[in-house]
């Protein structure tokens, strides 16, 4: 069980934390939050992290997820679990149809492609007011519910979105430990050698961001049913940026990283309420700190600085120096949406959606998909 | 014929870097093919994996029409290739490397990956022992938890060719493996070619190396600006006019052999 490892002490943490702690507001509300945090960032690290593609459009998924769920419900009045179904049915095929044209784009283009995607699909959920609400979303979602076991308090949603988080967990851990989770993983390293190593790049890519966007839809569904309400602003560019930025901060390219930064993401406005006006100011100050002293994110700097400590002999234990390390993300990080103060008060409105869109700023991080060389390099 | 190339041409914007070329590569041999800088041997070697499309002309592998095959289509007959400028997987450690050359070799799918099937479980097993032998067989064996950003680059040569190696190809293209590499570690690698050719591997070898060449290739095509300007066993090539004068003060390693 040493592959599981960090599997089993997830489950144990997310199982101690409410025994330990019972009816905490940090854990049963702002620990749901992270939770459905996580499961974003865990999905969108699969593509974004691993097959190194990026993506400033995931919030569009996880509003298609959510608003499929909604409209089912409430305007067709479905259970919400067939609609669960049909929203993740959805998700999958506008990724699906999205996902070769958009993937045989680099770098910033990329980029720019993901992020008008994500644009449209706000757009859309703004103007087809018949349908979505407009801007005034849709409330009354009503909420799901288990073998006539209702998830209606803030400890039963903490422990769904838990047990889905450690759901995807598994799967991501056993994605990436495989033939295809390497595939991913080669072409994120060097594109055309993975191609010449007989790997379908286009395909992998396709389906990695048919995943990712199956994750998103999955927390989108569940979103939707724990807020009860769902408005257009949920599913921003910003949220975008800001599930990108949980990536980023925790360490590109590891499921404990991703889970690192959207608790991080998640908890820091919430500790930073104290500062009253200065709480945007001092979070953007701590991501910039973060990523400027730990470019490898959270999870890589810990595992470095884990790595270089003093040994009984005083020697350094063998590790290649930072300078060897494969290129990371250079990600300058300065940019998650600073939560809204206001909704600080409101006990369940603490998702990502609650992110006011006036006050976020954020720019992406640098060209995360361009690492290999071009072939035309060496042309003779 | 393992690999035959008939009237084999590409420009890129009004430069023709490969020519009309022919040539033939017979199974079990390992073939060299040499020519000053910019003669057009990368180029074929791009067009042979596939990065790159021909103008004009066609390649046959193992019976099967090359032209129009994208790069994981071809690696999947049996050409595997490793590059002069190195093409690693540095975010993976020397192992996973090699495991990835072997995914031809392997089925499983998305589905069996995420659920971590028996069946996924057990190809996992093969693929890292296939692996493991790729390594060993290259002398990395030592290496092969390290990550591959921690190898030195004589390590790194080797580790592309264990990479290729790993998907049992029936005709393995190395570009340049001796660029960079030390006496000892040019030595080491003429017996590396040598071992791979006996396995039954088809070795086409492209070198500036000229002992290396001399030493290890059975057959040499000559190019020139693209075209063909000798081919034969090395002391045909060695012998003919034709190349003594297109390197004559050319090449520092002809000098120096």
């Amino acid at each position: 069980m040493k592959r599981l490892r960090g599997w089993w002490l997830l489950a144990g943490v997310l199982i101690a934390l409410p025994l330990l702690f019972p009816n905490n507001y940090y854990v049963t509300v702002v620990g749901a939050a992270a939770a459905l945090h996580a499961i974003l960032a865990v999905g969108l690290n699969l593509l974004m992290g691993y097959a190194g593609q990026i993506s400033l459009g995931h919030a569009a998924f996880f509003g298609l997820g959510a608003y499929s769920s909604a409209i089912l419900t409430t305007r067709y009045g479905w259970n919400p679990w067939p609609a669960l179904g049909v929203g993740l049915v959805l998700t999958g095929l506008v990724a699906y149809g999205i996902a070769r044209p958009v993937l045989r784009l680099k770098g910033h283009y990329l980029a720019m492609a993901t992020l008008g995607f994500g644009i449209i699909i706000h757009i859309l959920l703004v103007q087809t007011g018949d349908l979505t609400g407009g801007p005034d979303g849709i409330g009354e979602i009503p909420p799901l519910s288990l073998f006539g076991w209702t998830v209606d308090t803030d400890e039963r949603w903490y422990a769904v979105l838990a047990a889905v988080l450690l759901l995807v967990v598994l799967l991501a851990l056993n994605l990436m430990d495989s033939r295809p989770g390497r595939a991913l993983r080669a072409l994120h390293g060097a594109e055309i050698a993975a191609g010449l190593m007989g790997i379908d790049t286009a395909a992998a890519k396709t389906a990695v961001f048919v995943l990712a966007a199956l994750s998103a839809g999955l927390a989108g569904s569940l979103f939707a049913h724990q807020q009860a309400f769902v408005s257009p602003d949920s599913f921003n560019f910003f949220v975008s940026i800001e599930l990108v930025t949980m990536v980023v901060l925790g360490g590109i390219a590891s499921t404990w990283g991703a889970i690192l930064g959207a608790v991080i993401l998640t908890l820091l406005p919430e500790l930073l309420v104290v500062f009253e006006d200065y709480e945007v100011l001092i979070f953007g100050a701590i991501l910039m700190l973060i990523m400027i002293f730990l470019p490898q994110g959270l999870a890589g700097g810990l595992r470095e600085l884990w790595a270089r400590r003093p040994t009984h002999d005083g020697a350094l234990p063998p590790g290649p120096p930072a300078s060897l390390a494969p290129p990371g993300p250079p990600a300058p990080g300065s940019g998650s949406p600073p939560r809204d103060k206001a909704a600080g008060t409101a006990p369940r409105d603490r998702a990502i959606g609650s992110v006011p869109r006036d006050q976020a700023t954020g720019t992406a991080p640098r060209d995360l998909a361009s690492s290999s060389p071009s072939v035309s390099q060496d042309a003779a | 014929m393992l690999l035959e190339v008939r009237g084999l041409t590409k420009s890129f914007g009004g430069v023709t870097a490969i020519a009309d070329l022919d040539f033939d590569v017979p199974a079990g041999l390992v073939y060299a093919v040499i020519g000053p800088n910019g003669a057009g041997k990368t180029t074929l070697f791009n067009l042979l994996s596939g990065l790159y499309r021909p103008d004009e002309g066609r390649v046959r592998f193992a019976g099967e029409d090359l032209t129009g095959r994208a790069p994981h289509q071809i690696a999947r007959l049996g050409l595997a290739r490793t590059f002069q400028n190195l093409q690693i997987f540095f975010n993976m450690s020397a192992l996973e490397n090699v495991m990835v050359g072997a995914h031809g070799r392997g089925r499983a799918g998305l589905a069996a990956a995420l659920l971590r099937t028996p069946g996924l479980r057990r190809e996992e097993a093969a693929i890292r022992r296939w692996a493991l032998e790729a390594l060993a067989f290259c002398g990395l064996e030592a290496l092969a938890d390290r990550p591959a950003s921690a190898l030195p680059y004589g390590a790194l040569k080797r580790l592309e060719i264990a990479r290729a190696l790993a998907a049992q190809p029936r005709l393995l293209l190395l570009d340049e493996p001796a660029a960079g590499l030390n006496d000892t570690e040019t030595l080491a690698l003429q017996g590396l070619i040598g071992r791979i050719r006996d396995q039954g591997i088809t070795v086409l070898l492209v070198e500036h190396h000229m002992g290396l060449v001399m030493a290890v290739a059975e057959r040499i095509l000559v190019l020139d600006y693209g075209s063909r300007l000798a081919e034969g066993t090395p002391p045909e090539v060695r012998a003919n006019p034709a190349v003594i004068a297109a390197y004559l003060g050319g090449e520092v390693h002809y000098a120096v052999e």
